[in-house]
């Protein structure tokens, strides 16, 4: 056997416990900037939120998930699948998920899918995800920057049947099919051993997302990236989108908040007596 | 009700790095039941307003009883019975405190098995008791367990969820208004969940007042515990409680927040003399929390605690919506901030355009003054 296939055998022989060829898949939400948030405007009549002009990004907890997601991959091998299910105009955030490092991604656009609530959005991606076939690993930010309901990760891991894990921290090991996690609970954190295939969602803590590359960017461009409908996904219109979803959503407003303030200037000394008397007028 | 979905196996068989050439065997039913038959419950058999007990150790947490209050001023307006739903093991006992502040009916499920949190064994038991006694309404506290469970339950018993609701009401249809939050609380919205039951909504703590206890006059009513083998897979190794702070910022009376514009750690020490002396706690926003100077229990906002305090200063706080949301019910809000331009002016009570390095220190002089009267 020529030389080179000695030395791999002997690698793959040493790291054979380690290197576990995981399919990995992460579910990102693109959303409006929150930068830009302030420009939101809401129709008054229509009731319809306006949200032109404002770019979508990768939230801070996706963008965690991607970035966990690829650690694993670089611990352990296999590939990164990411997905979302957002509009046409997502298929940017998408390709920054290559460009960072997934090896696919798959826009899930329709628009059928409009007016989807948590539960809808689960049912969706859980279809998606079973297309592909097998998988180990699924992951997701724990709550989006929009919505922030941080309901989509269980209720996937629900509908695929497997257990999930909220707010982890830290993912500590991958060892005989058992995952090791630190997560978040009351004042403290647990950790937790989870057979695989399992969905955690990841939390602010959990690592810091790296950049993406020059290199990244010009790879990304020869990655697969495939956009699939509701017909791709064998889901009747029932089931998805506004009639598919369990909650509707009624009245919508940008609330008051506003309290008239007594304002203060001058010097510190001045101004010490009616901050003193403000005080004593809320606790005595 | 699709009962048969809960009892079909959930998991698959995974063969651990073996290709399996081609999708798994059968999509999970819950979906095909939904797909095909697009199941609407009868609404009118669904009756009661259920609440779920979160208990730690064998203690209540606060929020539960909160909900419990809520729960009550629900029931009032659907003429129906107020349930609390208690997990543990050995847990018999905070069953009358239930019953003290609100619960007409505690289903009490007590089981080795049920000690520690999981989410599966949880699910199961939560999930068999929704399907079996039909509840209209199932309110959740929006805590690390509350957050997890609500979610897996609404998706197994097919039904909608609504996530750190703000208010709760009933409309003139009798159905569960949940006004909820979205882009970090510029916007909010009325959940409705008109077809599908229970209506389950998570709230966070400090939203609701709990009620006075009264003495108990309802039942408890002892559950069935039928854990599947599958459920069991997941365990806990280990759990590692941090120091409580000695009062908690939803619980003080007066709360001083940093942000921002506190620059440096010898500063931080003006917010927390402050609070001190104030007799009350320390908050902040997202800035000191990566700082290290609070930690996530301190961090009111949006992502963090709502806090109803009597007096709320805020010092160095731009006043982002985020933020404003956690406060808004503050009976007293005093913002202290060198730049007059800062949003959190337009939501306060008193406005002090200073640099606090300045005005603090002579704040805490005058209100120890106050506290200890020279003879």
């Amino acid at each position: 056997m020529p030389f080179e296939d000695h030395f791999l055998s002997a690698v793959s022989a040493c790291s054979a416990v380690k290197f576990l060829d995981m399919n990995i898949i992460v579910c990102l939400k693109p959303a409006p900037d929150p930068k830009r948030w302030d420009s939101i405007q809401l129709d008054p009549i229509t009731k319809a939120l306006q949200r032109e002009g404002i770019p979508s990004v990768l939230g801070p907890l996706d963008k965690r998930a991607l970035e966990e997601g690829l650690r694993v991959r670089e611990k352990h091998g296999g590939k990164v699948v990411a997905i979302a299910m957002a509009p046409p105009w997502a298929k940017d955030n998408l390709v920054e998920a290559l460009a960072m490092g997934a090896d696919e991604a798959y826009l899930l656009s329709d628009r059928a899918f409009a007016g989807s609530d948590t539960w809808s959005t689960s049912l969706v991606l859980s279809k998606a995800i079973t297309k592909f076939g097998v998988f180990d690993l699924i992951l997701c930010g724990s709550y989006s920057v929009d919505g922030s309901t941080g309901h989509v990760g269980a209720q996937l891991g629900e509908f695929l049947g497997i257990p999930n894990v909220s707010q982890v921290v830290a993912v500590e090991s991958i060892v005989g099919g058992m995952l090791r996690s630190r997560s978040i609970v009351e004042s403290g954190y647990r950790v937790l051993e989870t057979p695989l295939p399992c969905l955690i969602t990841v939390s602010r803590e959990i690592n810091t997302p790296r950049f993406t590359s020059l290199f990244g960017v010009i790879e990304a461009e020869s990655k697969p990236l495939a956009a699939w409908a509701a017909a791709e996904l064998g889901l009747s219109p029932d089931a998805i989108g506004f009639n598919g979803s369990p909650t509707q959503t009624g009245d919508v407003f940008l609330p008051e908040m506003k309290r008239k303030a007594q304002m203060l200037a001058g010097e510190p000394e001045e101004m010490v007596p009616e901050i003193i008397r403000k005080i004593r007028q809320a606790i005595g | 009700m699709n009962a048969d979905c809960l009892d079909k196996n959930r998991f698959r068989e995974h063969s651990y790095g073996s290709p399996l050439g081609g999708p798994p065997h059968g999509i999970h039913p819950v979906i095909s039941a939904k797909i095909c038959e697009n199941l609407r419950p009868n609404l009118a058999e669904w009756k009661g307003i259920w609440v779920f007990a979160e208990q730690e150790e064998g203690c209540l947490s606060e929020v539960s009883l909160e909900l419990l209050g809520a729960a009550k001023f629900l029931a009032e307006k659907r003429k129906a019975e107020v349930g609390a739903v208690l997990l543990g093991n050995r847990v018999r006992p905070l069953a009358d405190q239930l019953l003290a502040y609100g619960a007409d009916r505690v289903f009490l499920a007590d089981d080795p098995l049920l000690e520690k949190y999981l989410t599966l064994p949880y699910t199961r038991v939560t999930s068999d008791l929704i399907t079996r006694k039909q509840p209209e309404i199932f309110l959740l506290p929006a805590t690390p367990i509350g957050s997890d469970l609500a979610p897996r339950v609404a998706a197994r018993v097919n039904t909608g969820l609504s996530a750190h609701c703000t208010n709760l009401d009933i409309n003139d249809r009798g159905e569960l208004m949940q006004v909820v939050p979205a882009f970090g609380g510029k916007v909010m919205a009325t959940i409705l969940c008109q077809k599908h039951r229970p209506q389950m909504a998570t709230v966070r703590p400090g939203v609701f007042r709990k009620g006075q206890p009264q003495k108990e006059k309802g039942t408890v009513e002892e559950i069935p515990v039928e854990i599947k083998p599958e459920d069991l897979r997941q365990k806990v190794i280990e759990i590692h409680r941090e120091k409580r702070p000695a009062q908690s910022i939803e619980e003080a009376e007066a709360v001083v927040a940093g942000g921002a514009g506190i620059g440096a750690q010898e500063d931080w020490n003006w917010v927390e003399q402050l609070a001190r002396v104030l007799h009350g706690a320390v908050g902040g926003t997202r800035p000191p929390l990566d700082e290290g100077w609070i930690t996530e229990d301190q961090m009111i906002g949006q992502s963090g605690k709502t806090i109803r305090p009597k007096l709320y200063i805020g010092i160095g706080i731009s006043g982002v919506i985020q933020h404003v949301v956690g406060i808004q019910d503050a009976k007293v809000i005093i913002a202290i901030n060198n730049d007059p331009k800062a949003a959190l002016f337009q939501s306060a009570d008193l406005g002090v355009v200073a640099d606090f390095r300045k005005i603090v220190p002579l704040l805490i002089e005058e209100l120890k003054k106050r506290d200890n009267p020279s003879p």
